[in-house]
């Protein structure tokens, strides 16, 4: 075989690697929005489920969701950013236990989302006997993010060049003072998209939730400290009833939680274009 | 300027700054909040799991094949289960590994800079879809699509889990890969070009070599996703423990049972409760000691190279 | 006062160090008012000494350079006046350093007070990502200096001669502002919390020549109110600003590893460059080595 041929086939062969993938995406967008684009429309944002396909919608889901995503963020930053300040200003990287920290850190990032909701059962519905809430929800998914969320954070201090520490300190600026005033302003945008490229992961994770008791049919709106769904549970829901309008409307339903994606991601990368800075 | 008159400025004293030890301290217990999550997932995991195999033989669980905990007589094998899974995991990884590595050469060695700018954020969009759209897939296209090219799937099946999972992994496996291969040096590849290699050369035998470590860490990865991977296997394939070779029927992965259980109304403590756990552990060992091997190999070249 | 620009529209030839050092007067070697004293100091990180067997004192209100081959532990040793080694972990400093009398390692010695005093100038100027006013304005908010934040920037601004270039643009970035006028907004910076004594580690290095002649005319200016000690590869550089200069060089041990710095010769520029007492020093000066 020649060998521009056998060059050919190669690229060839790479590019179908690519190509399949993409393939499947796109029939995988061409089909969800061809069943569920029909059923996108008040009434789901509107109405809670129902056993009528014509009028079931996915309002206390959304709402869940929301709620989710909120307490999220309000968890997720305030630990993952200091304890990333911890690991990158503050500790001792020689010591042992620091070194242990960031090991036990990379290995939760690959510990798969359905342990997380062990975690949740055994402690926070059963044992501390949360129940099956919102809120635990959120706990757990806030564990279950937290990891990306520190290593993201720790990203962008590193990315802060140490010249500008040094001039903070040789003006009599204490440890907390370089941090907070030079450090970590100059790291949130890096801060900032990391935390929602995490966020939106979180949104779409369903495995936790169902261990943690997530209903899958509640018609009333949720709150914080009592039973919850949220958008996944619902597809979930929608995909397992036999009637074929409910497949239709859980594509409906993945419509609208890929737009909430989507749109999660834009900004966050939007923030990362915008505020790119060249040290 | 009171600074250079006289004698000499009066060094201030040290204070004791207790500011900085009250900051460091919320810091350190921030830090501890990760160390507690480990901890409480061990907890969590094992303490039951031991309860659990009081009761059962920690043999027969690991070694029986038969896997009925609701039934009477109930066995505890969880075989059916394990094979599930790496049946699932099989198909999946005959899909991701070597299109995720495909795709990784390509946008390593022969795409353009402006090619590779709108791939890469491609496949991030890839990544970024959550599993029950996959799931949802799996069950809802992929399954009757393989009916209608001829092959005898049952409505639940691992063949439709398993390609949709291998997909959906091949961002994991190219991301990774890519990392690796780009973290080769230039003077490498230019070496060869030099001695007057084709690309294909360059790529097969001075690269992927070069970044073996990082590829087998994006295959281990991949691999370690699949086998802990909940919604796709919960949705598409199955809930029926079967040991099996054939991907076209249906069968139980180990993240589908603890799911579909956990989800249950299995009372807390009972025999079945805990068998959640004990599949658990038995799951989250098998992702441990693959998830340390994968961080061990991108260590090992991201120091070579940096 | 004396710059470069002028000597050059008198002379065709360029001046010889030792001519260019003859143009110090002897005053701040008369005054002999010491502001730092440095006793047997050596400096190793986890082991590795860096520098050993340094003692001089710095004079008030004069210019005092360091000068000597790259690896002669200058800029370990200009940390050791502000404590900056402090922050690299490993660090440690033995002998002693007095300011005005005073162990500056004291135990209860305050390195934040230390740093404010003995104010540092870098090597590449590093404007902190704000803007042109917030820079200035940074160190007295962190230290919670009294007075009016505003007269402080402009009187700071002005005394590094920036006020009349950026008086109308303080709110824009610092990061816009050019390399020579970075660097004097970090001097301006400095000058901002009231410093009795200003380090430069190299200042001018990574500057244009005319950017340097306004660096090197500000140190001229400053050291009226100040002391300034200065880190500089440049023997002309240090001929032409220094009243005081040291001369620091590599000893090699035997077997060829072990390189740690030692100050050879300390005395006024004037001799360093005319009439050095040291054969190394002379060496050094007239191009030999280094």
């Amino acid at each position: 075989m020649s060998r521009s041929l056998k060059g050919g086939l190669f690229r060839l062969a790479l590019l179908f690697s690519l190509g399949v993938g993409f393939l499947m995406l796109g029939t995988l967008l061409v089909d969800v929005f061809k069943d569920g684009l029909p059923y996108l429309d008040k009434t789901l944002l509107t109405n809670p489920p129902s056993v009528d396909p014509e009028i079931a919608g996915a309002r206390p889901a959304i709402i869940a969701t929301l709620y989710l995503g909120g307490l999220l963020l309000l968890f997720t930053v305030p630990i993952g950013v200091f304890t990333a300040i911890y690991l990158e200003e503050y500790a001792d990287k020689t010591r042992w236990y620091n070194r242990l920290l960031e090991i036990n850190i990379q290995n939760l990032a690959a510990v798969p989302s359905i342990v997380y909701g062990i975690l949740g059962l055994a402690f926070l519905v059963r044992g501390l006997g949360l129940g099956r809430v919102l809120l635990a929800g959120a706990m757990i998914l806030t564990l279950l993010v937290l990891p990306t969320v520190i290593i993201a954070s720790r990203e962008a201090l590193r990315a802060v060049p140490d010249s500008i520490r040094q001039g903070a300190y040789a003006l009599g600026a204490t440890q907390w003072q370089v941090v907070s005033r030079q450090v970590l302003p100059a790291a949130i945008p890096g801060i900032a998209t990391g935390s929602i490229l995490s966020l939106s992961r979180a949104i779409g994770e369903t495995a936790p939730l169902i261990m943690i008791g997530a209903v899958t049919y509640i018609a009333f709106d949720p709150t914080i400290l009592g039973p919850f769904t949220a958008l996944p549970i619902q597809i979930y829901q929608y995909v397992r009833l036999p009637q074929d309008e409910f497949k239709l409307l859980a594509a409906a339903c993945i419509i609208l939680l890929l737009g909430i994606l989507l749109t999660l991601n834009a900004f966050a990368i939007w923030i990362r274009n915008r505020y790119r800075r060249t040290w | 300027m009171d600074a250079t008159a006289g004698a000499g400025p009066r060094l201030r004293a040290r204070r004791r700054r207790y500011g900085e030890d009250v900051v460091k301290g919320v810091l350190a217990v921030c830090a501890l909040i990760s160390v507690a999550t480990t901890v409480g997932i061990v907890i969590a995991l094992f303490v039951p799991a031991y309860e659990f195999f009081q009761d059962i033989s920690i043999v027969d669980f690991l070694t029986g094949t038969d896997w009925s905990p609701l039934f009477e007589p109930a066995h505890f094998g969880v075989l059916q289960l394990v094979a599930g899974t790496l049946l699932v995991t099989a198909v999946a990884a005959l899909v991701a590994l070597p299109l995720g590595l495909g795709s990784a050469i390509f946008l390593s060695e022969y795409a353009s800079d402006r090619v590779r700018g709108f791939l890469k954020p491609a496949l991030e969009i890839l990544a970024g879809i959550p599993t029950i759209v996959f799931g949802y897939f799996a069950l809802t296209f992929v399954t009757p699509l393989l009916r209608d090219i001829g092959i005898q799937v049952d409505i639940f099946n691992t063949l439709s889990a398993g390609l949709v999972m291998g997909v959906y992994l091949i961002p994991t496996v190219a991301s990774l890969s890519e990392d690796a291969m780009g973290a080769v040096p230039r003077d490498l590849r230019d070496g060869a070009y030099a001695l007057g290699s084709t690309k294909v050369q360059v790529a097969t035998r001075i690269v992927v070599p070069a970044a073996v470590s990082g590829i087998v860490a994006s295959f281990v990865l991949g691999i370690s996703r699949a086998i802990g991977e909940t919604m796709i296997v919960l949705i598409a394939m199955g809930q029926q423990p079967n040991l099996t070779v054939d991907p076209r029927e249906a069968a139980e992965a180990m993240t589908a049972f603890i799911a579909a259980t956990g989800a249950g109304d299995v009372p807390t403590g009972s025999l079945e409760y805990k068998t959640i756990f004990a599949v658990g552990a038995t799951l989250f060992l098998m992702t441990f000691v693959m998830n340390i091997v994968a961080i061990r190999l991108v260590r090992k070249y991201r120091e070579v190279y940096e | 006062m004396v710059t470069m620009a002028d000597q050059q529209v008198t002379t065709i030839e360029p001046m010889s160090l030792a001519d260019i050092a003859q143009e110090h007067s002897d005053e701040a070697y008369k005054n002999r008012e010491a502001v730092f004293e440095v006793k047997d100091l050596a400096v190793d990180y986890s082991g590795a000494t860096a520098i050993r067997e340094v003692s001089l004192d710095v004079y008030k209100n004069s210019v005092t350079a360091f000068i000597g081959p790259s690896g002669c532990g200058k800029s370990t040793f200009i940390r050791c006046f502000n404590r900056m080694n402090d922050l690299v972990p490993g660090a440690h400093v033995h002998g002693d350093v007095l300011y005005h009398g005073k162990d500056l390692y004291g135990d209860d010695v305050d390195p934040v007070e230390v740093r404010r005093r003995i104010g540092m100038v870098f090597q590449k100027p590093n404007p902190f990502p704000k803007s042109i006013y917030d820079n200035i304005a940074f160190g007295p908010r962190v230290l919670g200096l009294k007075g009016s934040l505003d007269e402080r920037v402009e009187r700071a601004l002005r005394q590094s001669a920036l006020w009349d270039e950026v008086n109308t643009r303080l709110k824009e970035s610092a990061l816009g502002l050019s390399g020579g006028q970075q660097q004097r907004l970090c001097i301006a910076r400095c000058l901002a919390v009231e410093p009795d004594v200003i380090l430069m580690d190299e200042p001018a290095s990574a500057l244009d020549p005319i950017s340097t002649t306004r660096i090197e005319d500000l140190m001229h200016d400053l050291k009226r109110e100040y002391t300034i000690v200065i880190v500089t590869h440049n023997m002309q550089q240090a001929a032409r600003v220094a009243d005081m200069t040291a001369f620091f060089s590599v000893d090699v041990a035997p077997d060829g590893n072990k390189r740690t710095g030692i100050l050879v010769e300390y005395d006024r520029t004037s001799k360093i460059f005319t009439t050095p007492a040291d054969k190394r020093t002379e060496d050094y000066v007239t191009g030999r080595f280094g």
